[in-house]
């Protein structure tokens, strides 16, 4: 079975061609996000093209859908649909937009408008809990955001209905379009307001696929709560001049800046 | 005055009602509330079927979103709350959530309209045909009396679809129980050849008076029509009152901006229809506040007024 190490740089190689052809895409969130989409769908998750109707099937609810570059990377790797068809992202007329569509195959839900994952992901939830069905529901949250009041109207009806089925996931890369998060509106601490309203909270390394996957496979974190997952992340990870640099939120990297974006991530591979 | 029509429920009883009758059935329905399971009438229904109503307090944009991932798992959703929250606080989830992921939602505005009079404009939904109107895949339902409220609600349960439907809270009167109901097709609850009297939800009533008044005092023969879904329009109707050049009053229980009447007006004018047309309802200001009835009568929504603007309407038209 190929590495999720690999896999994951062999996505970012992916999300920066498609961005790059596009000349649109959240580049720096979805290089934030991608290393934990990588584990959810590839050692995680039960839930492909093959099992996309089952009611049985788990969950995955992307919040930040501004990031839908890493979504419809691996959404492609599963076999929803060929990855050739990335090629029209973001041009008129294609269902590939930017922003998670259900007119994408394995797509769950639209979503664009922050502050809406978590309720429906609550809604998903519940409904497992009064069928008694296993399955998982997920969901990717950026720290930014959290200051969408709606988030907390459902983490209040999460705990409530101690829904351990459910855990969400922070994409905690400390910054958002215009400026450190700490400085726009700061959400810190995120775990003590999470755990406070009735969260089992951990903390980990967001590009660390193995933390990641054994964090994911111990959900949840304690029986009657919901989990939350804060994964400390860097935006535009993996790439030396767009990590923690602000423009590159949905910055499009030049022709000179897209060879010099490959090649370290080739050299990465080569480095495996 | 129509003295032969006799007194029903509360739209909002009978609303609760079918619903009951429905889950006895259907174990995939869920009521979803905001704390309002008291001014819903749903206390019977939790009672009954505790496990098929889901609490979620006082949160209108949750109660929505919940709302939606529930649907999207094959349940069968009323989403009940005040009109007033569910249409403008939750509009977002209403736009994203649940029309644009098309997630088979009835969205349940109870106490609409100015139904919550005294208490103030912080409660009143005058803008709700208007901000649906303008969603993409979503049916605007206001039944007129109990028939149409239970019509719509089992209609509403077994579609696949989103789904509005608002309503008050005091009885009203039987009107007609022999005319089917559809979304997306008005009721002609009174033929008349004068006229037409286009009217949705709790108007409905005064208009069938207004009708009554005009034919006894005037001679003159309006028909009524429960225009009961402002979305999508009964365009097949509106077409063949533009084709008789019929001068037509719109009532509703509504800001003037953006409901009923513009949706018609707009429909027969881009048809190259030019109708006598007015509209009423509640006018573009500080809305007065009392109760519903006193709220309606101030802006002339009642048997008397409507006739009045009847006749002044015809006066114009004859004069043009």
């Amino acid at each position: 079975m190929e590495s999720l190490e690999k896999k994951s740089i062999e996505y970012r190689k992916r999300i920066l061609k498609y961005i790059y052809k596009a000349k649109a895409g959240h580049t720096g969130g979805s290089l934030s996000c991608v290393d934990i989409l990588n584990v959810l769908y590839n050692r995680v998750m039960h839930v492909g093209p093959s099992n996309f109707d089952s009611p049985d099937r788990d969950r995955y609810v992307q919040s930040k859908g501004h990031c839908v570059e890493a979504l419809f990377v691996v959404l492609a790797d599963q076999g929803f649909f060929p990855e050739a068809e990335l090629e029209n992202l973001c041009q008129g007329g294609s269902h590939f937009i930017g922003h998670p569509t259900r007119k994408v195959p394995g797509v769950e839900q639209n979503t664009g408008a922050l502050g809406h994952g978590l309720s429906l992901s609550v809604g998903m939830a519940i409904a497992g809990k009064l069928d008694a069905k296993d399955y998982k529901v997920f969901t990717l949250m950026g720290d930014g955001e959290l200051a969408e009041g709606s988030n907390w109207e459902a983490a209040l009806t999460a705990a409530h209905y101690k829904l351990d089925n459910l855990c969400a996931i922070i994409d905690y890369n400390q910054l958002q379009i215009s400026a450190p998060t700490r400085e726009v509106c700061n959400t810190d601490p995120v775990a003590d307001k999470f755990k406070s309203f009735g969260w089992e909270v951990i903390e980990v390394d967001g590009h660390d696929v193995d933390v990641l996957e054994e964090t994911f496979r111990s959900l949840p974190l304690t029986a009657g709560k919901p989990s939350l997952v804060i994964a400390h992340t860097i935006k535009g990870k993996g790439i030396s001049y767009m990590e923690n640099v602000l423009k590159w939120h949905h910055g499009v990297p030049s022709e000179q800046e897209y060879e010099q974006a490959q090649k370290e991530l080739d050299d990465a591979l080569l480095a495996l | 005055m129509n003295k032969e029509i006799k007194m029903g429920k509360a739209n909002l009883e009978v609303f609760s009602e079918t619903l009951q009758q429905i889950a006895e059935t259907n174990k995939e329905l869920l009521v979803v509330t905001s704390d309002s399971r008291g001014s819903g009438k749903l206390v019977p229904f939790a009672q009954r079927f505790p496990r098929q109503l889901v609490e979620v307090g006082i949160a209108e944009q949750n109660l929505v979103g919940i709302s939606a991932g529930l649907a999207s798992t094959g349940k069968q959703v009323f989403a009940v709350s005040p009109a007033c929250f569910l249409t403008a606080r939750s509009l977002e989830q209403i736009k994203n959530d649940v029309a644009y992921s098309d997630n088979p939602v009835t969205l349940v505005g109870i106490s609409a309209g100015v139904s919550y009079g005294a208490l103030g404009s912080t409660h009143h939904s005058l803008h709700d045909y208007a901000a649906l109107r303008a969603i993409h895949n979503m049916v605007v339902c206001a039944p007129a009396d109990n028939v149409e409220t239970r019509e719509a609600v089992q209609q509403a349960a077994a579609s696949d679809h989103p789904v509005y439907i608002r309503f008050g809270k005091r009885p009203m009167p039987i009107l007609r129980e022999d005319v089917p109901f559809t979304f997306g097709k008005g009721r002609v609850l009174r033929e008349g050849k004068d006229m037409a009297i286009l009217a949705t939800g709790e108007t409905v009533h005064p208009a069938m008076d207004a009708a009554a008044m005009l034919q006894e005092s005037e001679g003159l023969e309006a028909m009524v029509v429960s225009m009961h879904t402002v979305k999508p329009l009964d365009t097949t109707l509106l077409t063949e009152l533009g084709k008789k050049g019929m001068p037509i009053l719109t009532v509703e229980e509504h800001s003037v901006n953006g409901g009923l009447g513009e949706a018609c007006a707009a429909f027969l004018l881009q048809g190259r229809h030019h109708n006598a047309f007015h509209i009423m309802g509640i006018p573009d200001e500080y809305t007065v506040t009392g109760s519903q009835q006193y709220i309606f009568d101030h802006y002339g929504i009642h048997g008397a007024g409507i006739a009045t603007a009847a006749l002044e309407l015809l006066n114009a038209a004859e004069k043009a």
